[in-house]
């Protein structure tokens, strides 16, 4: 980020001038140029209050000095006087992007340059320590690895082999022992678990993923494919305007009735005559995208198992204004090998039965 | 110690005696309003419910209450009563100081009104919405026209260091008021900051940082090199001392609000200069520190009788133990570490309850009796059992916050040999109870120690009033 010219030199000019008035002033005031002699008082007097002219500690002064000494060092080893990089050319990121594609690029660009962008730094190291495991995981069935009780792995030149697992003590040197459930588990904490909760339950707009209701498929490739890319929900549209308020009720009502739910009979009898705009998206028995071979998402409205709740004002609510969920896309963010570890996971916790 | 021969002008000690008892009852609730929550996040069930109890709003009101209806107010008590006995003449207006002992009543009024409401600007330390913003600036400026005006009218040739330090951090906290709550209102009860995404957050703490070096500490300085000296009855340590680090001090702590910010999208810039003027602001920060404790040399042994002044010393080391932490976790490397975490948390009660809440009961045990026709506190004893509740208190809140923030650094830092982070963030959390639980208890002292103050100012206060009724009597 280059500022221009004005506040750069308005920086400049302001931080120099700080840390030399501060030299300045405790240099002044080593020397007693008042009236009075070193540890008398001043003569004012303020409410009885008298000041003695003490000199200033020589310990704290000494302090001050080396301090300001090393502020000059920092201002000029960093970033810091307005555009001036500092003589170390070390930078913590990319500042100032806005996308993906920006940051990869000046990403690239720093690490042609030599240049020391800590943040690519880190990126880079924990590659180079930990990419070529999660990248021998990935290379494992989903399957495999989401019932795997221990895999070992021996460090060959730059990658990781599988090895058999020996008992504990009889482990050779350099083998590493992963728990491909554990890892998958610690990296759903750390980035899914913010929506769908620490226990995979979901809550209200956030699918339930230990279930066996899938929006879009819980096989081990269609798993992976919502982490990698994502999915953006075609949209339950907000069908009010065009039902009416009564006709709302009406298909909500039908709706709960799919589900088993007790209902009022009539209304639910109108609402089927309705349901017909529904079937599209949720098929024509209402059982959703998957078990009709649609893309939609449109979630099985049969079993009872509500995203946005399953009262009748939610329904209602859903019917009325319509829903919009989106999941986002991983594959940018933790890379194919660790959405491949993921995925192990969650089609562990959704099928706990091998 | 001269005692002076000249006649006193009366003073208006009216507008001080309102600020002091005040400054009592808003330390009462402030920090009551503090326990209910540190309780709240042990026991959640404890906000009943109720949106208006909940920890995000009483948050707000419990910071609002401590900085700016207690600690404000001891400022205004203290700066009004130390400018008048130390420029030697009454206050430039009774009545706009009367205007801002009612105004900035009303302004903690609707602050303790609007937060639990919900109603907030979202900026912390500086929540209240536009129409409160605007009643603080007409009530700040007549601040400054009370208290600088009666400088511009004084008897005496010199202005007194206690003086500089309150002028400025009245002038300073009025610009950044104005600056960091420039807001575009909506309605009523909604505005939204003229400021955007990083300048937005870089106004925001140079005006929070600010609020800590220029309301809590020059202030407090201010209040420092009066309530010392006097209460040990020995003149200030070094003139030439207060001359560098007055300058030193105001010049720097401007420059520290970036230290908030580490690791952000605030330019690398920006965070570079923000921590090498918080690191160099530790020596100017001592400086005060050794002129206000090397004022008792020669009078060390007052330590052992008098209360009062253990207050006041007290809060120095404290003043001083915070301002070296401080400077201490601005480096990028141990902010690394501290930031997000309650090491934060501990960082600022030691500021606060330490430093701030110990100069300030420190300087109120002193000027009570004395607005009050009195010697001393009716109860030097109980000022003593103040003194211990407190200090545990505060020792408590401190070094339990010290370890559950340096645990949650290291458990949010500690990675597994596969890459992955050993810990979530729930996991830290719940290692964090017992310490959670030490802080309560550590805010229980210190609770029970303002309300033995309280008790305390009754009986000094209402003393008075017998006596005096005796007097009319007798005549």
């Amino acid at each position: 980020m280059i500022m221009t010219e004005f506040w750069h030199w308005w920086i400049v000019i302001l931080t120099v001038f700080s840390i030399v008035a501060c030299f300045w002033i405790i240099t002044v005031n080593l020397k007693n140029y008042t009236h009075v002699g070193e540890g008398e008082s001043m003569g004012h007097e303020f409410d009885g209050i008298e000041e003695l002219n003490n000199p200033l500690p020589k310990w704290w002064t000494y302090m001050f000095y080396f301090i300001l000494a090393w502020s000059v060092f920092y201002l000029a080893a960093y970033p810091g006087l307005g555009n001036y990089q500092g003589f170390l050319g070390w930078k913590s990121s990319n500042q100032g992007i806005t996308t993906l594609a920006e940051s990869k690029e000046l990403s690239e660009k720093a690490k042609a340059e030599g240049l020391l962008v800590q943040l690519d730094q880190e990126y880079k190291a924990a590659d180079q320590t930990f990419g070529p495991l999660f990248n021998a995981m990935a290379d494992m069935p989903i399957l495999d690895l989401a019932y795997s009780e221990g895999l070992c792995f021996e460090s060959k030149d730059d990658s990781y082999v599988q090895t058999a697992c020996l008992e504990q003590d009889k482990q050779p040197e350099g083998v590493l022992v992963v728990e491909p459930y554990k890892v998958g588990q610690r990296l759903y904490l750390q980035n899914c678990a913010l929506c769908h909760g620490s226990d995979a339950r979901g809550s209200t707009g956030f699918p339930n993923l230990t279930d066996s209701d899938w929006l879009y498929g819980g096989t081990p490739e269609k798993i992976k494919e919502t982490l990698m890319h994502g999915r953006v929900a075609q949209g339950m549209a907000a069908w009010g305007p065009m039902l009416g308020e009564d006709g709302v009720k009406e298909v909500a009502q039908y709706v709960l009735k799919l589900a088993g739910r007790k209902v009022n009979d009539k209304m639910a009898e109108a609402g089927k005559a309705r349901f017909a705009v529904c079937a599209a998206c949720h098929g024509a028995d209402g059982k959703g995208g998957v078990a009709n071979g649609l893309e939609t998402g449109a979630p099985n409205l049969t079993d009872n198992i509500w995203l946005y709740g399953g009262s009748t004002k939610a329904v209602e609510e859903s019917i009325r204004n319509g829903r919009a969920g989106v999941m986002p896309a991983w594959k940018d963010v933790l890379g194919e090998d660790k959405v491949h570890v993921i995925s192990a996971y969650i089609y562990n916790i959704s099928h706990p039965n091998k | 110690m001269t005692t002076t021969t000249i006649a006193h002008p009366e003073y208006n000690y009216k507008v001080v005696k309102q600020f002091a008892l005040t400054t009592v009852l808003w330390g009462i609730i402030g920090m009551a309003v503090g326990v209910l929550i540190a309780a709240q996040l042990i026991w959640p069930a404890l906000n009943f419910d109720t949106p208006w109890l909940t920890f995000s709003r009483l948050r707000p009101l419990h910071t609002n209450a401590v900085i700016f209806a207690f600690g404000t107010s001891a400022l205004f008590a203290t700066s009004y009563y130390v400018v008048q006995r130390t420029c030697k003449v009454r206050l430039i207006s009774d009545k706009i100081a009367a205007f801002t002992f009612w105004g900035w009543q009303a302004i903690i009024i609707s602050a303790v009104i609007t937060l639990p409401l919900g109603i907030s600007t979202a900026k912390e330390y500086a929540e209240l919405e536009w129409p409160i913003d605007i009643l603080i600036t007409i009530v700040w400026v007549a601040y400054a026209y009370v208290f600088i005006g009666t400088i511009a009218i004084r008897k005496t040739s010199h202005i007194y260091v206690a003086n500089w330090f309150y002028a400025g951090f009245i002038i300073t906290v009025a610009v950044l008021h104005l600056v960091n709550s420039a807001a575009i209102p909506v309605t009523l009860f909604k505005s939204y900051s003229i400021y955007s995404g990083a300048v937005d957050a870089m106004i925001q703490w140079w005006y929070g940082h600010n609020a800590v070096g220029f309301l809590l500490t020059a202030g407090f300085l201010g209040m420092m090199y009066y309530f010392v000296p006097k209460q040990a009855e020995r003149p200030v340590y070094s003139y030439r001392l207060s001359v560098v680090h007055f300058w030193a001090l105001v010049s720097l702590y401007i420059w520290a609000g970036p230290h908030h910010l580490h690791y952000t999208a605030l330019p690398d810039w920006t965070q570079s200069l923000g921590m090498v003027m918080s690191v160099i602001l530790f020596i100017p920060s001592w400086g005060g520190m050794i002129n206000g404790i090397m004022t008792l040399s020669g009078a060390w042994h007052k330590l052992r009788t008098d209360p009062v002044l253990r207050f006041l010393i007290v809060s120095l080391s404290f003043y001083g133990m915070s301002t070296f932490e401080g400077p201490m976790m601005a480096i990028k490397s141990v902010n690394a570490l501290s930031h997000y975490t309650d090491w934060t948390v501990g960082h600022v009660h030691s500021g606060a309850l330490g430093w701030v809440a110990m100069v300030s009961i420190g300087a109120l045990y002193h000027l009570i009796p004395r607005l009050y026709g009195k010697t001393q506190m009716a109860d030097l004893k109980l000022v003593n059992t103040h003194f211990w509740l407190h200090t545990v208190g505060v020792v408590f809140y401190i070094v339990s916050m010290w370890i559950s923030g340096v645990m949650q650094g290291l458990m949010w830092r500690a990675v597994n040999s596969d890459g992955t982070l050993t810990y979530s963030f729930v996991q830290s959390l719940e290692a964090s109870y017992p310490f959670y639980f030490v802080r309560f208890l550590g805010g229980v002292f210190v609770v029970a120690g303002m309300l033995v103050m309280g008790y305390n100012v009754y009986k000094t206060v209402r003393g008075d009033k017998q006596v005096a009724a005796g007097q009319t009597q007798a005549a």
